[in-house]
């Protein structure tokens, strides 16, 4: 029973991270359909950023939590530029080349931006200076820290911003025109550019903050970490239902939990024939079987079809 | 007098070309060899890209089913060369039985993969076939316990080379007065295969399954409408584009001597698709050009960084590796910037995407 608290739990923090950088990939995807193969490559510069912001600030004398939110707020800044900027160099000159062109060209900018990185930051594990005093709660014998509590919280409150933003605003209801008829919206008074620039923008920011969360609360950080983050996050977005910000964020928080309790029963569940070091299985089959099911994702409409 | 043109078959209308073309072939691993055998090589490992590439080129270029995971069934030929001809479970069965068995098997992975995934559309489907060569890459990297099948992150070494009789691939032998190095041997083997892997590309482009793929790939409830079995159109895609990857793999394995699961990684498979797309999806040249390039890219980077870094400031500034790669990145982007179908498209591909931007 404790460990089923304790993995859900640990699931949940992992989930609410993986939500927000699905976000990212389902908001350019709703709107121009496109996979963008560079947003984990963003969380990881968010990341490194935010480390390289709050070492050199760490002898300052400020107070530890100031030096985290100008790590965080300089982090955020850079991946906006960074999200910007991808979308003006790789993205926006082939809006009408065929389907695979800009996903190669994505490709291409993760690379790039790996290695970019590594001359940068170099090629070895960086530790994360912890900012915030850890403190250990304990409920029902599962045991977790105010670490988790803020991500968990901060997580939730952005989510909850970035709901009314799409809901409630001029650029939010631009998105969801612009989503469901790029043509009609452009006819209607919509500036397209800008309404996808904002996309990106959006998506690097709350990338950025989800690679802040990764830093802080494994207190690790590497070149290659977007990488698979991103590839995880992008199971999310997908399992929820691509395009769908309600879906990703379900998505994230479902996927997070499921890794979690996977992790923590497959011993028992196989007789220990696999251990915990399949955990990276469970994202791919959990997919797998969804869309055998749900060919579009857990709340995905069922799209035309033409691919 | 307008005759009707008497269509003369492929070889007669190129045949010069086609000369050139193959005394190009064979002089390549001569002249590769006078700057030493890591030459051959490079050349080995561009015609066993080619060789992937167009096995890929049938299910992304033709099917238009994009595949992220095809490095998985290369994978599965590979493991089942190391498997069946090395010391690790002590079998030494000959190629010519476990070339076809490691194509059967991969073919099998490839249905398997097929099968579940053929109501998906576009970038679901990609999404799978990624986290299917995935799954596959993370249980050949943990399979070492309890029963050792894999032999885990070391890999499998020591694997036989393809043989026949007393004739070793891996050994440099003297044929008609010509000494051919073990990388040489294979090269002519690989060229081979190629030339096969073209042939079944170039005959399938055209056949019913070809114009079906195409019918698919461009609209599959038309395609439907006219009476195509979809469902079995798709899979026979799957499979053909598998059994390719299985032969490659165990050609690989057998070169080599050595497989390891970090040859099977993500990256692998991305960059057998950026050959396709960058060459020119669908068009045989097209695929050629690029799998060379890429090959070739990476190679030459590492060759040239080093000398101009050192002349251009006398000393190492930046890791060449990373900036290798780095170059390699921006070469993917700027290409795809300014000949968004590819290097070499296909005439065809070519006014569609003319008529597009109209």
């Amino acid at each position: 029973m404790d460990t089923l608290l304790q993995q859900l739990i640990n699931g949940l923090t992992l989930g609410a991270v993986y939500a927000l950088v699905a976000l990212g990939y389902t908001m350019v995807y709703g709107i121009i359909g496109l996979i963008n193969f560079a947003h984990g490559e963003v969380v990881m510069i968010g990341t490194m950023v935010a480390f390289t912001v709050i070492v050199s600030l760490a002898g300052s004398g400020m107070p530890p939590l100031l030096i985290l939110g100008i790590g965080l707020l300089v982090a955020v800044l850079a991946c906006m530029i960074l999200g910007w900027a991808l979308e003006r160099v790789a993205y926006r000159p082939l809006r009408h080349a065929p389907r695979l062109t800009p996903l190669i060209t994505a490709i291409g900018m993760s690379i790039v931006l790996q290695n970019v990185a590594m001359i940068i930051w170099g090629r070895n594990y960086i530790t994360f200076p912890p900012m915030i005093n850890k403190e250990i709660f304990e409920v029902g014998g599962a045991s977790f820290t105010n670490v988790q509590v803020a991500i968990v919280c901060l997580a939730a409150l952005v989510m909850l911003g970035l709901t009314y933003l799409v809901q409630r605003t001029r650029i939010g209801m631009a998105m969801r025109a612009t989503a469901q008829n790029p043509h009609v919206a452009l006819l209607m008074g919509v500036d397209i550019n800008r309404v996808i620039a904002m996309a990106f923008i959006i998506g690097s920011a709350l990338g950025a903050l989800a690679g802040c969360m990764v830093g802080s609360y494994y207190e690790i950080a590497h070149y290659q970490m977007g990488f698979m983050l991103g590839l995880k996050a992008f199971t999310a977005a997908v399992l929820g239902g691509i395009g769908n910000m309600a879906g990703a964020m379900a998505g994230g928080l479902l996927l997070g939990i499921i890794e979690a309790l996977g992790a923590g029963y497959i011993g028992d569940l196989t007789g220990d024939f696999l251990g915990s070091h399949y955990q990276d299985i469970f994202a791919f089959v959990v997919l797998i079987i969804v869309l055998m099911f749900r060919p579009s994702g857990l709340f995905g409409e069922r799209t035309g079809d033409r691919a | 007098m307008n005759l009707p043109r008497k269509k003369f078959p492929f070889w007669q209308q190129h045949w010069l070309g086609l000369l050139l073309l193959a005394t190009a072939l064979l002089a390549v691993p001569f002249v590769a060899a006078m700057g030493g055998q890591a030459w051959v090589r490079i050349a080995n490992f561009a015609i066993l890209y080619v060789f992937l590439a167009l096995g890929l080129n049938i299910v992304v270029g033709y099917a238009g089913l994009l595949d992220l995971g095809y490095v998985a069934f290369y994978a599965v030929g590979a493991y089942a060369y190391a498997l069946l001809a090395s010391p690790h479970f002590g079998i030494h069965l000959p190629f010519w039985v476990i070339l076809p068995f490691g194509a059967a098997l991969a073919c099998l992975f490839g249905v398997l993969l097929g099968a579940p995934t053929l109501k998906l559309r576009g970038d679901y489907l990609a999404i799978v076939t990624l986290g299917f060569g995935e799954i596959i890459r993370i249980f050949m990297n943990n399979l070492n316990a309890p029963i050792n099948v894999t032999n885990g992150a070391q890999g499998i070494t020591l694997i036989d080379p393809i043989r026949i009789g007393d004739f070793s691939f891996s050994q440099t032998s003297t044929i008609l007065g010509v000494t051919l190095s073990g990388p040489q041997k294979y090269y002519f083997l690989l060229v081979a295969l190629a030339i096969l892997v073209i042939v079944v590309n170039m005959r399938l482009q055209d056949s019913r399954i070809g114009r079906a793929w195409q019918a698919i790939r461009e609209d599959e409830v038309a395609a439907k409408a006219c009476g195509i079995n979809t469902r079995n159109i798709k899979l026979l895609a799957f499979a053909m584009g598998a059994s390719f990857g299985g032969i490659a793999g165990g050609v690989f394995a057998a070169m080599q001597g050595f497989v390891s699961p970090e040859s099977f990684s993500l990256m692998e498979s991305i960059t057998i698709l950026a050959m396709v797309v960058l060459g020119g999806m669908g068009h045989i040249p097209g695929v050629i050009l690029g799998a060379v390039l890429l090959t070739a890219l990476p190679e030459a980077l590492r060759y040239g960084i080093e000398p101009i870094q050192q002349a251009a400031f006398g000393r190492m500034i930046i890791d060449p590796e990373s900036l290798r790669m780095l170059v390699f990145g921006l070469a993917l982007v700027l290409v795809m910037r300014f000949r968004p179908a590819g290097l070499w498209p296909s005439s065809l591909r070519r006014r569609e995407l003319a008529e597009a931007t109209d």
